[in-house]
């Protein structure tokens, strides 16, 4: 499904030239669950960035459902970015002062359709990440969990193959991050969704199914995880945050059992 | 791009921060209304003139004692004393084309009704000035021939006089002093309002000549004469026939000037008009320059906006905008800006014109044409000064807009 061929990318900074990926070839399935790995400068957001079609490789091919991306115009991987690809970033990069259903709404603004549809759509999408209830609300009205479900929704929203996701626990709590990661082992296992996520955090690359490491431009280590964690098994252990009376008593239990909640 | 809801979004956009959008709508405003509001005295004025012309008659020819220099500087006219009735008898003699003429002197002097009295204009004149100026009169009635042979003290006055000396009391047939000499007074002339230029036109008395000139400002000569020729074509020809009789009666040698003016309503009209489109040009060019900076706030406003919102943008062409969307959004934004400016500026044009009519008694017509001529204007400064700034934030590089802090 996406297949990268001796991809290379490099920056051209005027008298310094970056060579952020140096013939990196992979291949990822149909509902795959892969995590991207790697420390800063090792090209792994260069590569989301060209998985997800907002960049071009400088030399190699990036094959997308078997078509060859490189070449397409500007509009035709727009049109890629809207109706084959959803993003959801670290930042969560939601409009402020637009209500929850309307920024789910956005994608499906520059897809075309027409206005009821439109909201049907939101709305589904809005109920498949469990917040119906917040439709009308503001992003700064809403958790962190809660606006990164919004952006999900909103990757979501034109009904794509993929799901790209950039570090989407960097601003969130360990409870919350454990529950975003059990939403997308959700929509991985039972709607069949293809994601790739970027992450520097181990543990939360335990729940994907493959992690691929990168260092300097190239791949160093592409392995199916070993211990994988699910979620919907993670979450019971992990205390509720500012419970604090209930954060104590599952303090002394882990203290007493030796076990402790895995570390986010 | 569906427009109704680009348009919702734009307006909900600019909503969001009221204070910044009006401000930058301020030029605008005041462009559009100032050129309104211009444009509809000038249209006003132009209108009162073309009353004007029709009340006095679009055939009428006026004949004037005193220079005529160009330029037209008041201060020879009306200064000879050669303009007589003699002229004027020999006009209706040997210009056939004249229909009718009334021989015209004025002054000015204390009236006196009891305990009140004015400071007014005296007229004296014939009966025919009545029908060559379309002068009605109200009540009473005018002077006729017999009483002009005899230099009878009669006369008729304006609303203004009657309201100042006859508050409470019907004038016609009363005795007031004109000058300190008793005149009776045998009609009331209607309202005929403030002329073009901003006189009272009510505030006068109007006599016989012949005791005007031998009564009261003892003269022999005329000081003007109002004619009428057959049709408005006419009235342009008789012109150069006028002045070349009174050039022959006066003596006047070939290469000196004339010691009258002869002018048809085609000349009054043309001078006003003339001064009418020079204002509004000069008003039009500052309301043009204001609308020019209304403009380019507009386009300092937008990209600003842009650079705020530059990870906006970055997410937007990430879930799927192309540049031509973005480009798009932005120049909607700029354009609902200039036009809901516009459309306010055009209330604010319409109203100033009300309140100028209102309070300072000048005439205006607001006119439909200059309306929609601003709507478009309007628009226009908004996709000019508006793009710019929406192809900036067009050609933004998805990757580094995420990025932007």
């Amino acid at each position: 499904m996406i297949r990268l061929d001796h991809v290379h990318k490099v920056y051209d900074l005027g008298e310094v030239q970056v060579h952020a990926l140096r013939g990196v070839s992979l291949e990822i399935q149909r509902r795959e669950f892969v995590a991207i790995m790697g420390a800063s400068g090792s090209g792994k957001s260069t590569l989301m960035n060209i998985v997800g079609c907002l960049d071009r490789p400088t030399r190699g091919h990036y094959y997308l459902e078997g078509v060859e991306v490189s070449g397409l115009s500007k509009i035709e991987l727009a049109r890629i970015r809207n109706r084959r690809i959803g993003f959801v970033f670290q930042q969560f990069n939601l409009l402020p002062r637009t209500s929850a259903l309307e920024n789910v709404e956005l994608p499906t603004v520059y897809a075309g359709i027409p206005l009821e549809e439109r909201e049907e759509r939101a709305r589904q999408a809005l109920e498949r990440v469990g917040l119906t209830d917040r439709a009308h609300h503001y992003p700064s009205q809403l958790s962190g969990g809660q606006q990164q479900r919004v952006a999900i929704a909103r990757a979501l929203v034109n009904r794509p193959s993929i799901l790209l996701a950039d570090e989407p626990t960097g601003n969130l709590d360990s409870r919350t991050s454990v529950e975003i990661m059990d939403l997308f082992q959700e929509l991985n296992d039972t709607d069949g969704l293809t994601i790739v996520t970027v992450t520097h955090e181990h543990d939360i690359a335990r729940y994907a199914k493959r992690t691929i490491e990168f260092r300097d431009g190239r791949v160093r280590r592409d392995a199916p995880v070993v211990d994988r964690l699910l979620g919907r098994e993670v979450l019971p252990t992990l205390p509720v945050l500012d419970d604090f009376a209930q954060e104590e008593a599952f303090e002394e239990r882990a203290g007493a059992t030796g076990q402790t909640a895995p570390a986010v | 791009m569906d427009f109704r809801n680009t348009l919702r979004l734009a307006l909900r956009a600019l909503a969001r921060n009221k204070l910044r959008s009006s401000l930058t709508m301020l030029g605008i405003i005041i462009g559009v209304g100032a050129v309104i509001a211009t444009v509809s005295i000038g249209q006003g004025a132009q209108f009162v003139i073309q009353q004007g012309i029709e009340a006095m008659g679009t055939n009428a020819v006026f004949i004037g004692a005193g220079s005529n220099r160009p330029g037209g500087t008041r201060m020879g006219y009306f200064g000879t004393r050669t303009l007589v009735l003699d002229d004027m008898k020999a006009i209706l003699r040997e210009v056939p084309i004249i229909r009718d003429a009334a021989p015209m002197v004025f002054t000015r002097g204390q009236v006196v009704y009891q305990n009140q009295n004015w400071s007014t204009r005296i007229e004296g004149t014939s009966p025919s000035y009545f029908s060559i100026r379309r002068l009605a009169v109200q009540s009473g009635g005018a002077f006729s021939e017999e009483e002009v042979e005899s230099a009878a003290n009669v006369c008729v006055l304006g609303p203004t006089v009657v309201r100042i000396l006859f508050p409470n009391e019907d004038p016609v047939g009363k005795t007031i002093r004109v000058r300190d000499i008793p005149f009776r007074v045998i009609g009331v002339l209607e309202a005929k309002g403030q002329s073009p230029m901003g006189e009272d036109q009510d505030d006068k008395i109007i006599a016989p000549y012949t005791t005007v000139q031998r009564k009261i400002a003892g003269i022999t000569w005329l000081h003007y004469i109002n004619a009428s020729a057959i049709s408005r074509d006419a009235a342009e020809a008789a012109v150069p026939q006028v002045e070349a009789l009174l050039r022959d009666r006066h003596r006047i040698r070939p290469g000196e000037d004339d010691d009258f003016f002869v002018r048809t309503q085609s000349e009054v009209a043309d001078l006003a008009t003339a001064t009418q489109r020079t204002l509004t040009l000069l008003l039009g060019s500052v309301a043009a320059v204001s609308l020019i900076v209304g403009g380019i706030g507009i386009m300092n406003i937008m990209l600003v906006s842009v650079t705020e919102r530059t990870r906006e943008i970055g997410v937007r062409m990430a879930v799927g905008a192309t540049e031509s969307d973005v480009r798009g959004q932005f120049l909607v934004e700029a354009v609902t800006l200039s036009m809901v400016g516009g459309i306010m500026g055009i209330l604010m044009g319409v109203i100033a014109s009300a309140l100028i009519t209102n309070l300072l008694a000048w005439p205006t017509q607001i006119s439909v044409q200059a309306i929609v001529v601003a709507a478009i204007v309007a628009a226009g400064v908004g996709i000019a000064f508006g793009y710019f700034p929406a192809w900036k934030a067009s050609q933004l590089d998805p990757i580094e807009a995420l990025r932007y802090e």
